[in-house]
């Protein structure tokens, strides 16, 4: 059974409040949302594993917080897409604005279009998979996880990052502080494959891609590190 | 005996060197410490604490009590309440407190995990609310707390959406009073194994925190931010947003704007687990004019009391207290104050603060994670010795001793409510606290910038 949803007639609050009926249950209903329209918000707070088609763009913080439920968004999502997010699978068949993946500790965001900055801000074990771009500042402080991007990436990737791994095929304008390129090691071509296969990715071979990490020059205090803070 | 007499003599010698010798006053003994210092290990000075300078404070008002014209209740006869309720704006469960006096943030991390659970048995007995910190909820916390506010900070280390809807309010902060405009600081000697599982961060690290949030960067977003809040908590709970002391009256209207149930604002003598000392001593503005530009912009939007404002910073009596309340705030918070109240600085300890080369009244080296009391560290030995139920209990008397003063000066006004107080029963000792609070020099009717002498 599919439940349909239509915001041209009902609000974001409706939506939501449906949507957390099913909070702590095992309940895997599907759900079509029609005219997001950008609102804001939509499929916030979700602790169930729905699966949430939404028809359209959306704006701030769609699936924010998410856990356990498929939600795919068949349009652009705007800033902060899956904030947050602990489990559970964000896909995005257009493009993402900043900040897309935020925090996120866990689940995996795909983003079939490109991202703009800070993708994967202070990600805390997400996995991001971008099938094409990312802007600047993306993996910011990104402290585990994995963030592989299809196409190139912006200045200053991985600026301060802890232990994420991050992934580009194309080409990366420039490092951020303590951010180095790694050995792209068998596991690593092994973790990639694997990603690709589950964000859907055709047409990319992980072995075109090269591995950045943290040199762990920053982690503890150093005087003659002081050009870096 | 020439061994005695020449100890005599170089006692004398140092006590009249002193008497004839001239300190500099551009460069004291403490200034040339510290350059020494800086010289030595080549990284600023990193504390905890608040800001240590002389400034204005609430010490500078006084009350004018009842006379011929103003008419005193009874004490302990005639009921002065002071129960506060917080989050009416928009929450659909606002937050129910005993007293105007809430702990305000302080992490597990920062402080040990029987320190937090003193924090939340303490506000507890006395009927008040505890707060989370930079590092996420502890269950000690959550089971010891009554009331809980999780506070959701630029580093997001532990935010997570089950701990979201089992707290009482979310308290969004933006900055602190310490540092307004800097970021938490928790070095390796404290990122323990627990610490850092709750982080996502590696061990032993020195923990820099963001500053600013990573996903919105203005009000405009905030707005929105404090939406997904709501929507994700079915806007139950008092959303909070907690602003260091700066541009105070603009921040305060931002605040209003971006949809806060409550705004907690943090003067600069506000308490920090690690921080840089000069950051705290010259960033932000002391907690007495801050509080009065808050309440001015409340009053303009028509929001004083609607939008309830939480005041801390320097916060250490009912006379602090009661004053903080007279110029406008719902509540105070107190951080410092309740870890001192827990045992923090005590003299029984005077050896062990020795020691590690300080003294009871004076430790400040939080971040180190070597208190002996037990209370700012991650040492399970250290932590060891501190008793969560004692503690609490203790927290549990001073916040009633806070709260018998503020009724006491309540009721020498004539007031019912600890919220009746008002401005007109203050006056400013000194010029800067009558301009900075804008209440009239004692024995006069002058506020400096506001009328003649």
């Amino acid at each position: 059974m599919v439940h349909h949803f239509d915001l041209a007639h009902a609000s974001t609050r409706d939506l939501n409040h449906a949507l957390h009926a099913f909070n702590g249950t095992d309940n895997d209903t599907a759900w079509q949302i029609k005219n997001a329209n950008g609102l804001h918000n939509l499929a916030v707070g979700l602790d169930a594993p729905l699966t949430v088609d939404i028809e359209g763009h959306v704006g701030y913080y769609c699936a924010g917080m998410n856990k356990f439920a498929r939600v795919t968004v068949h349009g652009n999502a705007g800033p902060g897409v899956a904030e947050n997010m602990m489990s559970g699978v964000v896909r995005i068949t257009g493009s993402a604005s900043q900040y897309a993946g935020a925090t996120a500790h866990g689940g995996l965001l795909i983003i079939e279009g490109h991202a703009s900055s800070r993708c994967g801000i202070s990600m805390k074990g997400v996995n991001i998979v971008v099938h094409g771009s990312v802007g600047h500042m993306s993996a910011f402080m990104a402290q585990s996880g994995r963030l592989v991007v299809c196409g190139d990436a912006g200045d200053a990737l991985g600026d301060s990052l802890y232990e994420a791994r991050l992934y580009v095929r194309g080409n990366v304008a420039g490092l951020g502080a303590d951010c180095v390129e790694k050995v792209m090691k068998d596991k690593h071509k092994y973790e990639v494959d694997g990603l690709l296969r589950e964000a859907g990715v055709s047409g990319a071979d992980a072995a075109e891609f090269r591995r950045f990490g943290s040199a762990r020059k920053l982690y503890n205090f150093n005087v003659d590190n002081a050009d870096a803070y | 005996m020439p061994t005695k007499r020449r100890r005599k003599r170089d006692a004398v010698n140092t006590a009249e060197l002193h008497s004839r010798l001239r300190e500099s006053a551009t460069f004291p003994r403490s200034v040339i410490a510290e350059i020494q210092r800086a010289a030595r290990t080549g990284i600023y000075d990193i504390r905890g604490f608040g800001a240590k300078r002389v400034i204005p404070t609430f010490d500078d008002l006084l009350f004018l009590g009842a006379s011929m014209s103003r008419y005193p209740l009874e004490g302990y006869r005639e009921r002065c309440d002071t129960s506060v309720t917080l989050g009416t704006r928009y929450a659909k469960k606002p937050i129910e407190l005993k007293i105007p006096i809430t702990i305000a943030g302080m992490s597990f991390g920062a402080l040990s995990a029987p320190a937090k659970e003193a924090l939340g048995r303490g506000a507890t007995i006395a009927g008040t609310s505890t707060t989370t910190g930079d590092g996420g909820m502890t269950q000690e916390e959550r089971e010891h707390s009554r009331i809980l506010v999780y506070q959701l900070l630029p580093s997001r280390y532990g935010m997570n959406p089950d701990d979201l809807r089992r707290a009482d309010a979310i308290e969004v902060v933006v900055g602190q009073g310490a540092k307004p405009g800097g970021g938490g600081m928790l070095l390796g000697q404290k990122i323990s194994d627990r610490v850092a599982g709750m982080r996502d961060l590696p061990a032993g690290i020195d923990q820099r925190s963001a500053c600013r949030h990573p996903d919105w960067t203005g009000p405009d977003d905030l707005k929105i931010k404090i939406q997904e809040l709501r929507e994700i908590t079915e806007w139950e709970k008092p959303i909070y947003i907690k602003i260091g002391a700066a541009r105070t009256y603009y921040d305060t209207a931002l605040a209003v704007k971006a949809g806060a149930d409550v705004i907690v604002l943090d003067g600069m003598q506000g308490g920090t687990a690690a921080t840089q000392d000069v950051f705290i001593e010259h960033v932000g503005i002391p907690t007495l004019p801050a509080l009065r530009q808050a309440v001015e912009a409340l009053q303009e939007l028509d929001m004083h009391r609607k939008v309830q404002l939480i005041v801390s910073g320097g916060i250490r009596s009912g006379a602090d207290v009661a004053k903080a309340l007279a110029m406008g705030a719902d509540a105070v918070s107190i951080g410092v104050a309740a870890l001192i109240a827990l045992g923090d600085n005590s003299p029984d300890l005077e050896d062990e603060y020795n020691a590690l080369g300080s003294s009871a009244g004076y430790y400040d080296d939080w971040h180190e994670g070597r208190d002996p009391t037990g209370i700012s560290t991650q040492n399970d030995e250290l932590a060891a010795r501190f008793d969560p139920e004692l503690g609490g209990r203790r927290l549990a008397n001073y916040l009633r001793v806070l709260t018998l003063e503020t009724q006491t000066l309540a009721r020498a006004n004539g007031k019912s409510h600890v919220h009746n107080l008002e401005p007109e029963d203050l006056v400013a000792l000194t010029i800067e606290a009558a301009a900075m609070a804008k209440v009239p020099l004692a024995g006069t009717d002058w506020i400096p910038g506001h009328g003649k002498f």
